[in-house]
Protein backbone atom coordinates (compact mmCIF):
# COMPACT_ATOMS: atom_id res chain seq x y z
CA UNK A 1 0.00 0.00 0.00
CA UNK A 2 2.57 2.52 1.15
CA UNK A 3 4.88 1.83 -1.73
CA UNK A 4 2.00 2.34 -4.14
CA UNK A 5 1.11 5.63 -2.48
CA UNK A 6 4.69 6.80 -2.63
CA UNK A 7 4.84 5.80 -6.26
CA UNK A 8 1.85 8.03 -7.00
CA UNK A 9 3.48 11.10 -5.48
CA UNK A 10 6.93 10.33 -6.88
CA UNK A 11 7.10 13.48 -9.06
CA UNK A 12 6.46 15.69 -6.03
CA UNK A 13 8.99 13.76 -3.96
CA UNK A 14 11.64 14.12 -6.65
CA UNK A 15 11.23 17.89 -6.89
CA UNK A 16 11.17 18.42 -3.12
CA UNK A 17 14.24 16.27 -2.58
CA UNK A 18 15.99 18.13 -5.37
CA UNK A 19 15.09 21.50 -3.81
CA UNK A 20 16.24 20.52 -0.33
CA UNK A 21 19.40 18.81 -1.56
CA UNK A 22 20.38 21.69 -3.82
CA UNK A 23 19.73 24.17 -1.00
CA UNK A 24 22.09 22.30 1.30
CA UNK A 25 24.70 21.76 -1.38
CA UNK A 26 24.73 25.40 -2.46
CA UNK A 27 24.78 26.87 1.02
CA UNK A 28 27.80 24.79 2.05
CA UNK A 29 29.78 25.41 -1.15
CA UNK A 30 29.71 28.25 -3.66
CA UNK A 31 26.52 30.04 -2.53
CA UNK A 32 25.27 32.59 -5.05
CA UNK A 33 27.72 31.54 -7.74
CA UNK A 34 25.54 28.46 -8.16
CA UNK A 35 22.59 30.67 -9.21
CA UNK A 36 22.81 30.37 -13.01
CA UNK A 37 23.55 26.64 -12.87
CA UNK A 38 20.60 26.04 -10.54
CA UNK A 39 18.29 28.00 -12.82
CA UNK A 40 19.17 25.69 -15.71
CA UNK A 41 19.02 22.56 -13.56
CA UNK A 42 15.67 23.50 -12.06
CA UNK A 43 14.03 24.33 -15.35
CA UNK A 44 15.50 21.18 -16.88
CA UNK A 45 14.03 19.17 -14.02
CA UNK A 46 10.63 20.86 -14.49
CA UNK A 47 10.57 20.01 -18.18
CA UNK A 48 11.65 16.43 -17.49
CA UNK A 49 9.00 15.95 -14.80
CA UNK A 50 6.36 17.54 -17.04
CA UNK A 51 7.30 15.09 -19.78
CA UNK A 52 7.25 12.21 -17.31
CA UNK A 53 3.81 13.13 -15.91
CA UNK A 54 2.42 13.86 -19.35
CA UNK A 55 3.50 10.60 -20.97
CA UNK A 56 3.28 7.99 -18.24
CA UNK A 57 0.20 9.00 -16.24
CA UNK A 58 -2.87 6.92 -16.86
CA UNK A 59 -6.34 6.66 -15.40
CA UNK A 60 -7.14 7.90 -11.93
CA UNK A 61 -5.23 6.82 -8.83
CA UNK A 62 -5.75 7.77 -5.21
CA UNK A 63 -2.98 7.86 -2.66
CA UNK A 64 -3.07 8.07 1.14
CA UNK A 65 -6.74 7.07 1.34
CA UNK A 66 -7.98 9.76 -1.00
CA UNK A 67 -5.86 12.64 0.29
CA UNK A 68 -3.98 12.86 -2.99
CA UNK A 69 -5.54 12.31 -6.36
CA UNK A 70 -3.75 11.68 -9.60
CA UNK A 71 -6.13 11.95 -12.54
CA UNK A 72 -6.24 13.47 -16.02
CA UNK A 73 -7.30 16.82 -14.55
CA UNK A 74 -4.41 17.10 -12.13
CA UNK A 75 -1.96 15.90 -14.77
CA UNK A 76 -3.12 18.54 -17.26
CA UNK A 77 -2.70 21.27 -14.64
CA UNK A 78 0.66 19.92 -13.47
CA UNK A 79 2.14 19.83 -16.96
CA UNK A 80 0.98 23.40 -17.57
CA UNK A 81 2.39 24.57 -14.22
CA UNK A 82 5.74 22.87 -14.72
CA UNK A 83 6.24 24.09 -18.28
CA UNK A 84 5.28 27.68 -17.51
CA UNK A 85 7.50 27.73 -14.42
CA UNK A 86 10.41 26.42 -16.49
CA UNK A 87 9.83 29.07 -19.15
CA UNK A 88 9.73 31.89 -16.59
CA UNK A 89 12.90 30.64 -14.88
CA UNK A 90 14.79 30.61 -18.17
CA UNK A 91 13.55 34.10 -19.02
CA UNK A 92 14.57 35.49 -15.65
CA UNK A 93 18.19 34.40 -15.59
CA UNK A 94 19.77 37.23 -17.54
CA UNK A 95 17.63 39.98 -16.01
CA UNK A 96 18.44 38.86 -12.50
CA UNK A 97 22.12 38.34 -13.14
CA UNK A 98 22.48 41.82 -14.56
CA UNK A 99 20.95 43.32 -11.43
CA UNK A 100 22.79 41.08 -9.01
CA UNK A 101 19.55 39.46 -7.92
CA UNK A 102 20.25 35.89 -8.88
CA UNK A 103 20.64 34.35 -5.47
CA UNK A 104 20.76 30.58 -5.45
CA UNK A 105 17.58 30.46 -3.35
CA UNK A 106 15.51 31.90 -6.18
CA UNK A 107 15.20 28.79 -8.40
CA UNK A 108 14.84 26.59 -5.32
CA UNK A 109 12.05 28.68 -3.82
CA UNK A 110 10.31 28.48 -7.19
CA UNK A 111 10.79 24.70 -7.10
CA UNK A 112 9.20 24.52 -3.64
CA UNK A 113 6.33 26.75 -4.78
CA UNK A 114 5.82 24.40 -7.72
CA UNK A 115 5.65 21.40 -5.38
CA UNK A 116 2.97 23.28 -3.43
CA UNK A 117 1.04 23.94 -6.61
CA UNK A 118 1.26 20.28 -7.63
CA UNK A 119 -0.14 19.38 -4.20
CA UNK A 120 -2.94 21.89 -4.67
CA UNK A 121 -4.14 20.54 -7.99
CA UNK A 122 -4.01 16.96 -6.67
CA UNK A 123 -5.65 17.63 -3.31
CA UNK A 124 -8.45 15.28 -2.34
CA UNK A 125 -8.85 16.52 1.21
CA UNK A 126 -9.11 19.88 2.94
CA UNK A 127 -5.88 19.23 4.85
CA UNK A 128 -3.90 18.38 1.72
CA UNK A 129 -5.41 21.45 0.07
CA UNK A 130 -4.31 23.70 2.92
CA UNK A 131 -0.78 22.31 3.12
CA UNK A 132 -0.26 22.64 -0.65
CA UNK A 133 -1.63 26.16 -0.67
CA UNK A 134 0.58 27.28 2.19
CA UNK A 135 3.70 25.69 0.73
CA UNK A 136 3.06 27.66 -2.44
CA UNK A 137 2.17 30.91 -0.66
CA UNK A 138 5.05 30.92 1.81
CA UNK A 139 7.56 30.44 -0.99
CA UNK A 140 5.90 33.19 -3.04
CA UNK A 141 5.91 35.73 -0.18
CA UNK A 142 9.67 35.36 -0.03
CA UNK A 143 10.30 35.66 -3.77
CA UNK A 144 8.09 38.78 -3.92
CA UNK A 145 10.54 40.56 -1.61
CA UNK A 146 13.60 39.04 -3.27
CA UNK A 147 15.18 42.44 -3.90
CA UNK A 148 15.61 43.04 -0.21
CA UNK A 149 17.38 46.40 -0.53
CA UNK A 150 14.46 47.98 -2.38
CA UNK A 151 11.53 49.65 -0.61
CA UNK A 152 9.15 48.68 -3.38
CA UNK A 153 10.02 45.00 -3.39
CA UNK A 154 9.85 44.59 0.40
CA UNK A 155 6.63 46.55 0.49
CA UNK A 156 5.21 44.26 -2.18
CA UNK A 157 6.27 41.26 -0.10
CA UNK A 158 4.72 42.73 3.05
CA UNK A 159 1.41 43.52 1.35
CA UNK A 160 1.31 40.12 -0.30
CA UNK A 161 2.05 38.45 3.01
CA UNK A 162 -0.61 40.29 5.03
CA UNK A 163 -3.37 39.87 2.46
CA UNK A 164 -2.30 36.33 1.62
CA UNK A 165 -2.43 35.38 5.29
CA UNK A 166 -5.87 36.99 5.55
CA UNK A 167 -7.06 34.90 2.61
CA UNK A 168 -5.59 31.74 4.13
CA UNK A 169 -7.46 32.59 7.32
CA UNK A 170 -10.76 32.99 5.48
CA UNK A 171 -10.18 29.76 3.59
CA UNK A 172 -9.31 27.93 6.76
CA UNK A 173 -12.40 29.20 8.56
CA UNK A 174 -14.43 27.89 5.64
CA UNK A 175 -12.59 24.58 5.87
CA UNK A 176 -13.36 24.30 9.59
CA UNK A 177 -17.07 24.95 9.02
CA UNK A 178 -17.11 22.46 6.16
CA UNK A 179 -15.45 19.87 8.37
CA UNK A 180 -17.88 20.48 11.19
CA UNK A 181 -21.05 20.30 9.17
CA UNK A 182 -20.01 17.56 6.76
CA UNK A 183 -18.24 15.54 9.47
CA UNK A 184 -15.26 14.82 7.28
CA UNK A 185 -12.46 16.63 5.47
CA UNK A 186 -12.24 14.40 2.39
CA UNK A 187 -13.87 15.69 -0.77
CA UNK A 188 -15.45 12.29 -1.38
CA UNK A 189 -17.03 12.45 2.09
CA UNK A 190 -18.26 16.02 1.65
CA UNK A 191 -20.00 15.20 -1.61
CA UNK A 192 -21.71 12.26 0.10
CA UNK A 193 -22.85 14.49 2.96
CA UNK A 194 -24.41 16.97 0.55
CA UNK A 195 -26.42 14.42 -1.41
CA UNK A 196 -29.72 15.73 -0.10
CA UNK A 197 -29.06 19.44 -0.05
CA UNK A 198 -26.52 21.70 1.59
CA UNK A 199 -27.05 22.79 5.18
CA UNK A 200 -26.64 26.42 6.17
CA UNK A 201 -23.35 25.73 7.92
CA UNK A 202 -21.90 24.06 4.83
CA UNK A 203 -23.09 26.98 2.72
CA UNK A 204 -21.15 29.34 4.98
CA UNK A 205 -18.14 27.07 4.64
CA UNK A 206 -18.47 27.16 0.85
CA UNK A 207 -18.68 30.97 0.84
CA UNK A 208 -15.56 31.35 3.00
CA UNK A 209 -13.66 28.80 0.92
CA UNK A 210 -14.63 30.64 -2.27
CA UNK A 211 -13.49 33.96 -0.80
CA UNK A 212 -10.12 32.40 -0.01
CA UNK A 213 -9.76 31.01 -3.53
CA UNK A 214 -10.85 34.32 -5.05
CA UNK A 215 -7.96 35.98 -3.20
CA UNK A 216 -5.52 33.45 -4.58
CA UNK A 217 -6.70 33.80 -8.19
CA UNK A 218 -6.91 37.60 -7.72
CA UNK A 219 -10.57 37.80 -8.67
CA UNK A 220 -12.38 41.04 -7.80
CA UNK A 221 -13.51 42.06 -5.16
CA UNK A 222 -10.52 40.31 -3.56
CA UNK A 223 -7.93 41.69 -5.95
CA UNK A 224 -6.48 44.62 -3.95
CA UNK A 225 -3.05 43.06 -3.50
CA UNK A 226 -2.49 42.30 -7.19
CA UNK A 227 -1.46 45.68 -8.68
CA UNK A 228 0.92 46.57 -5.85
CA UNK A 229 2.53 43.15 -5.71
CA UNK A 230 2.95 43.02 -9.48
CA UNK A 231 4.47 46.49 -9.57
CA UNK A 232 6.80 46.08 -6.61
CA UNK A 233 8.19 42.60 -7.22
CA UNK A 234 11.17 42.15 -9.53
CA UNK A 235 9.84 41.68 -13.08
CA UNK A 236 10.75 37.96 -13.45
CA UNK A 237 8.87 37.28 -10.21
CA UNK A 238 5.89 39.22 -11.56
CA UNK A 239 6.04 37.05 -14.67
CA UNK A 240 5.95 33.98 -12.45
CA UNK A 241 2.98 35.32 -10.41
CA UNK A 242 1.04 35.90 -13.60
CA UNK A 243 1.42 32.33 -14.85
CA UNK A 244 1.84 29.15 -12.78
CA UNK A 245 0.07 30.17 -9.51
CA UNK A 246 -2.99 31.25 -11.49
CA UNK A 247 -3.31 27.82 -13.11
CA UNK A 248 -2.86 26.13 -9.74
CA UNK A 249 -5.39 28.29 -7.91
CA UNK A 250 -8.00 28.04 -10.67
CA UNK A 251 -7.54 24.27 -10.90
CA UNK A 252 -7.90 24.00 -7.13
CA UNK A 253 -11.05 26.13 -7.20
CA UNK A 254 -12.50 23.86 -9.91
CA UNK A 255 -11.46 20.76 -7.99
CA UNK A 256 -13.19 21.88 -4.77
CA UNK A 257 -16.43 23.08 -6.31
CA UNK A 258 -16.81 19.99 -8.48
CA UNK A 259 -15.29 17.24 -6.34
CA UNK A 260 -16.58 18.40 -2.95
CA UNK A 261 -19.61 20.52 -3.80
CA UNK A 262 -20.61 18.94 -7.11
CA UNK A 263 -24.10 18.21 -5.77
CA UNK A 264 -24.91 21.84 -5.16
CA UNK A 265 -23.90 23.51 -8.40
CA UNK A 266 -26.66 26.11 -8.18
CA UNK A 267 -25.28 27.30 -4.83
CA UNK A 268 -21.76 28.08 -5.97
CA UNK A 269 -22.69 29.01 -9.52
CA UNK A 270 -23.99 32.39 -8.32
CA UNK A 271 -20.83 33.07 -6.33
CA UNK A 272 -18.52 32.20 -9.22
CA UNK A 273 -20.61 34.13 -11.75
CA UNK A 274 -20.53 37.17 -9.46
CA UNK A 275 -16.74 36.96 -9.06
CA UNK A 276 -16.41 36.55 -12.81
CA UNK A 277 -18.49 39.55 -13.84
CA UNK A 278 -16.95 41.88 -11.24
CA UNK A 279 -13.40 40.82 -12.19
CA UNK A 280 -13.98 41.29 -15.91
CA UNK A 281 -15.32 44.81 -15.51
CA UNK A 282 -12.90 45.90 -12.82
CA UNK A 283 -9.92 44.59 -14.78
CA UNK A 284 -11.12 46.32 -17.94
CA UNK A 285 -11.94 49.71 -16.40
CA UNK A 286 -9.25 50.13 -13.75
CA UNK A 287 -6.43 49.42 -16.23
CA UNK A 288 -7.34 52.37 -18.42
CA UNK A 289 -5.52 54.96 -16.33
CA UNK A 290 -2.34 52.94 -15.76
CA UNK A 291 1.03 54.07 -17.12
CA UNK A 292 3.12 51.32 -15.57
CA UNK A 293 3.04 48.23 -17.76
CA UNK A 294 3.41 45.85 -14.81
CA UNK A 295 0.40 47.41 -13.06
CA UNK A 296 -1.43 47.23 -16.34
CA UNK A 297 -0.66 43.53 -16.64
CA UNK A 298 -1.97 43.09 -13.09
CA UNK A 299 -5.36 44.49 -14.06
CA UNK A 300 -5.17 42.51 -17.28
CA UNK A 301 -4.68 39.33 -15.25
CA UNK A 302 -7.69 40.22 -13.06
CA UNK A 303 -9.84 40.56 -16.18
CA UNK A 304 -8.49 37.31 -17.62
CA UNK A 305 -9.24 35.46 -14.39
CA UNK A 306 -12.79 36.80 -14.73
CA UNK A 307 -13.06 35.07 -18.09
CA UNK A 308 -11.58 31.83 -16.77
CA UNK A 309 -14.09 31.93 -13.90
CA UNK A 310 -16.85 32.33 -16.47
CA UNK A 311 -15.98 28.86 -17.76
CA UNK A 312 -16.09 27.51 -14.21
CA UNK A 313 -19.40 29.28 -13.52
CA UNK A 314 -21.03 27.22 -16.27
CA UNK A 315 -20.82 24.24 -13.91
CA UNK A 316 -20.51 21.72 -16.74
CA UNK A 317 -17.73 19.50 -18.05
CA UNK A 318 -17.55 21.72 -21.11
CA UNK A 319 -17.16 24.71 -18.81
CA UNK A 320 -14.15 23.16 -17.08
CA UNK A 321 -12.70 22.29 -20.48
CA UNK A 322 -13.16 25.90 -21.61
CA UNK A 323 -11.51 27.11 -18.41
CA UNK A 324 -8.49 24.87 -18.93
CA UNK A 325 -8.10 25.87 -22.58
CA UNK A 326 -8.43 29.53 -21.60
CA UNK A 327 -5.80 29.19 -18.89
CA UNK A 328 -3.41 27.47 -21.30
CA UNK A 329 -3.79 30.25 -23.86
CA UNK A 330 -3.55 32.93 -21.15
CA UNK A 331 -0.27 31.53 -19.85
CA UNK A 332 1.21 31.26 -23.34
CA UNK A 333 0.31 34.91 -24.03
CA UNK A 334 1.67 36.12 -20.72
CA UNK A 335 5.01 34.38 -21.14
CA UNK A 336 5.54 36.24 -24.42
CA UNK A 337 4.35 39.56 -23.03
CA UNK A 338 6.61 39.32 -20.00
CA UNK A 339 9.55 38.34 -22.23
CA UNK A 340 8.95 41.70 -23.91
CA UNK A 341 8.62 43.58 -20.59
CA UNK A 342 11.83 41.97 -19.33
CA UNK A 343 13.65 43.23 -22.42
CA UNK A 344 12.43 46.84 -21.92
CA UNK A 345 15.43 48.74 -20.64
CA UNK A 346 17.22 52.03 -21.09
CA UNK A 347 20.96 52.29 -20.47
CA UNK A 348 20.73 48.89 -18.82
CA UNK A 349 18.04 49.98 -16.32
CA UNK A 350 14.59 48.39 -16.45
CA UNK A 351 11.78 50.63 -17.71
CA UNK A 352 8.11 49.98 -17.12
CA UNK A 353 6.46 53.20 -18.32
CA UNK A 354 4.33 52.52 -21.40
CA UNK A 355 5.17 55.98 -22.78
CA UNK A 356 8.73 54.77 -23.27
CA UNK A 357 7.35 52.63 -26.10
CA UNK A 358 6.53 55.61 -28.35
CA UNK A 359 7.47 54.80 -31.96
CA UNK A 360 9.07 51.56 -30.89
CA UNK A 361 8.20 50.02 -34.26
CA UNK A 362 10.78 52.21 -36.01
CA UNK A 363 13.68 50.88 -34.03
CA UNK A 364 12.66 47.25 -33.50
CA UNK A 365 10.16 46.31 -36.20
CA UNK A 366 10.14 42.58 -35.51
CA UNK A 367 9.71 42.84 -31.75
CA UNK A 368 7.01 45.46 -32.26
CA UNK A 369 5.10 43.11 -34.56
CA UNK A 370 5.43 40.26 -32.07
CA UNK A 371 4.15 42.49 -29.26
CA UNK A 372 1.31 43.68 -31.49
CA UNK A 373 0.21 40.10 -32.07
CA UNK A 374 0.37 39.37 -28.34
CA UNK A 375 -1.56 42.51 -27.40
CA UNK A 376 -4.24 41.76 -29.98
CA UNK A 377 -4.42 38.25 -28.58
CA UNK A 378 -4.71 39.54 -24.99
CA UNK A 379 -7.49 41.86 -26.13
CA UNK A 380 -9.25 38.97 -27.85
CA UNK A 381 -9.12 40.30 -31.40
CA UNK A 382 -9.72 37.60 -34.03
CA UNK A 383 -7.95 35.74 -35.60
CA UNK A 384 -5.46 35.49 -32.69
CA UNK A 385 -5.58 32.62 -30.25
CA UNK A 386 -6.85 34.83 -27.41
CA UNK A 387 -10.09 35.29 -29.31
CA UNK A 388 -10.71 31.54 -29.42
CA UNK A 389 -10.08 31.27 -25.70
CA UNK A 390 -12.73 33.90 -25.06
CA UNK A 391 -15.09 32.26 -27.57
CA UNK A 392 -14.73 28.98 -25.69
CA UNK A 393 -15.74 30.36 -22.29
CA UNK A 394 -18.55 32.44 -23.80
CA UNK A 395 -19.92 29.28 -25.44
CA UNK A 396 -19.70 27.41 -22.15
CA UNK A 397 -21.53 30.18 -20.26
CA UNK A 398 -24.17 30.50 -22.96
CA UNK A 399 -24.65 26.73 -23.10
CA UNK A 400 -25.25 26.60 -19.35
CA UNK A 401 -28.00 29.22 -19.53
CA UNK A 402 -25.85 32.12 -18.35
CA UNK A 403 -26.48 34.29 -21.40
CA UNK A 404 -26.30 37.48 -19.30
CA UNK A 405 -22.83 36.54 -18.17
CA UNK A 406 -21.71 35.93 -21.75
CA UNK A 407 -23.08 39.31 -22.85
CA UNK A 408 -21.34 41.02 -19.93
CA UNK A 409 -18.12 39.27 -20.94
CA UNK A 410 -18.34 40.59 -24.50
CA UNK A 411 -18.92 44.15 -23.24
CA UNK A 412 -16.04 43.92 -20.76
CA UNK A 413 -13.66 42.60 -23.41
CA UNK A 414 -14.55 45.49 -25.72
CA UNK A 415 -13.81 47.99 -22.91
CA UNK A 416 -10.62 46.13 -22.08
CA UNK A 417 -9.41 46.21 -25.69
CA UNK A 418 -8.85 49.96 -25.28
CA UNK A 419 -5.78 49.80 -23.11
CA UNK A 420 -4.10 47.04 -25.10
CA UNK A 421 -4.68 48.91 -28.34
CA UNK A 422 -3.34 52.11 -26.77
CA UNK A 423 0.05 50.44 -26.37
CA UNK A 424 -0.11 49.39 -30.02
CA UNK A 425 -0.95 53.00 -30.89
CA UNK A 426 2.10 54.24 -28.98
CA UNK A 427 4.34 51.72 -30.70
CA UNK A 428 3.20 52.57 -34.22
CA UNK A 429 1.77 56.09 -34.23
CA UNK A 430 3.21 57.71 -31.11
CA UNK A 431 5.46 60.75 -31.13
CA UNK A 432 9.21 60.54 -31.46
CA UNK A 433 11.05 60.84 -28.18
CA UNK A 434 14.67 61.39 -27.31
CA UNK A 435 14.81 58.95 -24.43
CA UNK A 436 14.36 55.81 -26.52
CA UNK A 437 14.63 52.29 -25.15
CA UNK A 438 17.77 50.30 -25.83
CA UNK A 439 17.57 48.06 -28.86
CA UNK A 440 18.43 44.40 -28.95
CA UNK A 441 17.73 41.84 -26.28
CA UNK A 442 19.04 38.53 -25.10
CA UNK A 443 18.42 35.60 -27.45
CA UNK A 444 16.40 33.75 -24.80
CA UNK A 445 13.91 36.60 -24.34
CA UNK A 446 13.75 37.15 -28.07
CA UNK A 447 13.00 33.47 -28.66
CA UNK A 448 10.24 33.43 -26.05
CA UNK A 449 8.69 36.63 -27.38
CA UNK A 450 8.69 35.60 -31.02
CA UNK A 451 7.80 32.00 -30.20
CA UNK A 452 4.81 33.05 -28.12
CA UNK A 453 3.63 35.44 -30.84
CA UNK A 454 3.98 32.66 -33.42
CA UNK A 455 1.93 30.37 -31.17
CA UNK A 456 -0.82 33.00 -31.09
CA UNK A 457 -1.03 32.92 -34.89
CA UNK A 458 -0.27 29.28 -35.72
CA UNK A 459 -2.28 27.91 -32.81
CA UNK A 460 -5.60 28.80 -34.41
CA UNK A 461 -5.26 25.71 -36.61
CA UNK A 462 -5.91 23.18 -33.87
CA UNK A 463 -4.85 24.86 -30.59
CA UNK A 464 -1.81 22.52 -30.63
CA UNK A 465 -4.08 19.63 -29.76
CA UNK A 466 -4.78 20.72 -26.18
CA UNK A 467 -8.53 20.52 -26.79
CA UNK A 468 -8.85 16.71 -26.45
CA UNK A 469 -6.47 16.77 -23.46
CA UNK A 470 -8.54 19.46 -21.75
CA UNK A 471 -11.68 17.50 -22.53
CA UNK A 472 -10.25 14.34 -20.95
CA UNK A 473 -9.19 16.42 -17.96
CA UNK A 474 -12.62 17.96 -17.52
CA UNK A 475 -14.35 14.59 -17.83
CA UNK A 476 -12.08 13.22 -15.10
CA UNK A 477 -13.28 16.01 -12.80
CA UNK A 478 -16.97 16.32 -13.66
CA UNK A 479 -19.00 13.17 -13.90
CA UNK B 1 -26.07 25.35 31.97
CA UNK B 2 -23.90 23.02 30.02
CA UNK B 3 -21.41 24.39 27.57
CA UNK B 4 -22.27 23.04 24.13
CA UNK B 5 -20.87 23.25 20.64
CA UNK B 6 -22.59 26.55 19.85
CA UNK B 7 -20.75 28.32 22.66
CA UNK B 8 -17.41 27.33 21.23
CA UNK B 9 -18.50 28.32 17.75
CA UNK B 10 -19.64 31.71 19.02
CA UNK B 11 -16.33 32.37 20.75
CA UNK B 12 -14.43 31.31 17.63
CA UNK B 13 -16.59 33.48 15.37
CA UNK B 14 -16.09 36.47 17.70
CA UNK B 15 -12.32 35.98 17.73
CA UNK B 16 -12.27 35.60 13.96
CA UNK B 17 -14.21 38.82 13.45
CA UNK B 18 -11.95 40.67 15.92
CA UNK B 19 -8.98 39.43 13.88
CA UNK B 20 -10.46 40.69 10.61
CA UNK B 21 -11.30 44.07 12.14
CA UNK B 22 -7.81 44.25 13.58
CA UNK B 23 -6.43 43.89 10.07
CA UNK B 24 -8.59 46.58 8.55
CA UNK B 25 -9.04 49.17 11.29
CA UNK B 26 -5.50 49.19 12.63
CA UNK B 27 -3.48 52.11 11.25
CA UNK B 28 -0.65 51.98 13.74
CA UNK B 29 1.74 49.10 13.56
CA UNK B 30 2.40 46.15 11.27
CA UNK B 31 3.12 43.92 14.28
CA UNK B 32 -0.55 44.30 15.22
CA UNK B 33 -1.43 42.95 11.78
CA UNK B 34 0.62 39.84 12.53
CA UNK B 35 -1.18 39.48 15.85
CA UNK B 36 -4.55 39.80 14.12
CA UNK B 37 -3.61 37.09 11.63
CA UNK B 38 -2.58 34.84 14.51
CA UNK B 39 -5.92 35.52 16.21
CA UNK B 40 -7.82 34.46 13.09
CA UNK B 41 -5.89 31.22 12.83
CA UNK B 42 -6.45 30.47 16.53
CA UNK B 43 -10.18 31.08 16.10
CA UNK B 44 -10.11 28.45 13.37
CA UNK B 45 -8.30 26.08 15.72
CA UNK B 46 -10.99 26.48 18.38
CA UNK B 47 -13.57 25.70 15.72
CA UNK B 48 -11.72 22.59 14.59
CA UNK B 49 -11.15 21.23 18.07
CA UNK B 50 -14.76 21.91 19.10
CA UNK B 51 -16.08 20.13 16.02
CA UNK B 52 -13.63 17.30 16.53
CA UNK B 53 -14.78 16.71 20.08
CA UNK B 54 -18.44 17.12 19.11
CA UNK B 55 -18.18 14.65 16.22
CA UNK B 56 -15.96 12.24 18.14
CA UNK B 57 -13.57 12.31 15.21
CA UNK B 58 -9.84 12.91 15.54
CA UNK B 59 -9.30 14.42 12.10
CA UNK B 60 -10.11 17.91 13.33
CA UNK B 61 -7.38 17.78 15.94
CA UNK B 62 -4.85 16.55 13.41
CA UNK B 63 -5.88 19.47 11.21
CA UNK B 64 -5.31 21.81 14.18
CA UNK B 65 -1.75 20.54 14.60
CA UNK B 66 -1.07 21.26 10.93
CA UNK B 67 -2.54 24.74 11.26
CA UNK B 68 -0.41 25.48 14.33
CA UNK B 69 2.77 24.47 12.50
CA UNK B 70 1.94 26.46 9.41
CA UNK B 71 1.02 29.50 11.54
CA UNK B 72 4.45 29.39 13.14
CA UNK B 73 6.17 29.22 9.74
CA UNK B 74 3.97 32.03 8.49
CA UNK B 75 4.84 34.28 11.44
CA UNK B 76 8.55 33.61 10.88
CA UNK B 77 8.34 34.61 7.23
CA UNK B 78 6.20 37.64 8.02
CA UNK B 79 8.66 38.91 10.60
CA UNK B 80 11.57 38.31 8.22
CA UNK B 81 9.91 40.38 5.51
CA UNK B 82 9.08 43.03 8.10
CA UNK B 83 12.74 43.27 9.17
CA UNK B 84 13.77 43.82 5.52
CA UNK B 85 11.07 46.43 5.14
CA UNK B 86 12.17 48.24 8.29
CA UNK B 87 15.76 48.39 7.08
CA UNK B 88 14.68 50.12 3.89
CA UNK B 89 11.96 52.36 5.20
CA UNK B 90 12.97 53.01 8.79
CA UNK B 91 9.41 52.60 10.07
CA UNK B 92 6.80 49.89 10.46
CA UNK B 93 3.70 52.07 10.66
CA UNK B 94 0.88 50.78 8.49
CA UNK B 95 0.33 54.32 7.18
CA UNK B 96 3.86 54.33 5.77
CA UNK B 97 3.39 51.17 3.70
CA UNK B 98 2.35 53.39 0.80
CA UNK B 99 5.13 53.74 -1.77
CA UNK B 100 2.88 52.16 -4.38
CA UNK B 101 -0.63 53.45 -4.85
CA UNK B 102 -3.32 53.73 -7.45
Amino acid sequence: MLSQDLNTILPEIVISLYAMGALLAAVYTVKDKAGPLLVWLTSGLFVAVAFWIGTTGEGATEAFSGMFQDDAFSRFAKVAILLSAAAVLLMSQEYMQKRDLLRFEYPLLIALAVVGMMMMVSAGDLMALYMGLELQSLALYVVASLRRDSVKSTEAGLKYFVLGALSSGLLLYGASLTYGFAGTTTFAGIIEATEDGVSLGLLFGLVFLSAGFAFKVSAAPFHMWTPDVYEGSPTPVTAFFATAPKIAAMALFARVVHDAFGNSISDWQQIVAFLSVVSMFLGAIAAIGQRDIKRLMAYSSIAHMGFALMGLAAGTAFGVQAMLVYLGIYVAMNIGTFAFILSMEKDGMPVTDIHALQMYSKREPLKAVAMLVLLFSLAGVPPMLGFFGKLYVLQAAYGAGLAWLAVAGVIASVIGAFYYLRIVYFMYFGEERDEALDTGSSPVLWAFLVGSAAVMVVGVVNLFGIEPLAEAASLALVN
Amino acid sequence: MTIGLEHYLTVAAALFVIGIFGLFLNRKNVIILLMSIELMLLAVNINLVAFSSFLGDLVGQVFTLFVLTVAAAEAAIGLAILVCFFRNRGTIDVEDVNVMKG
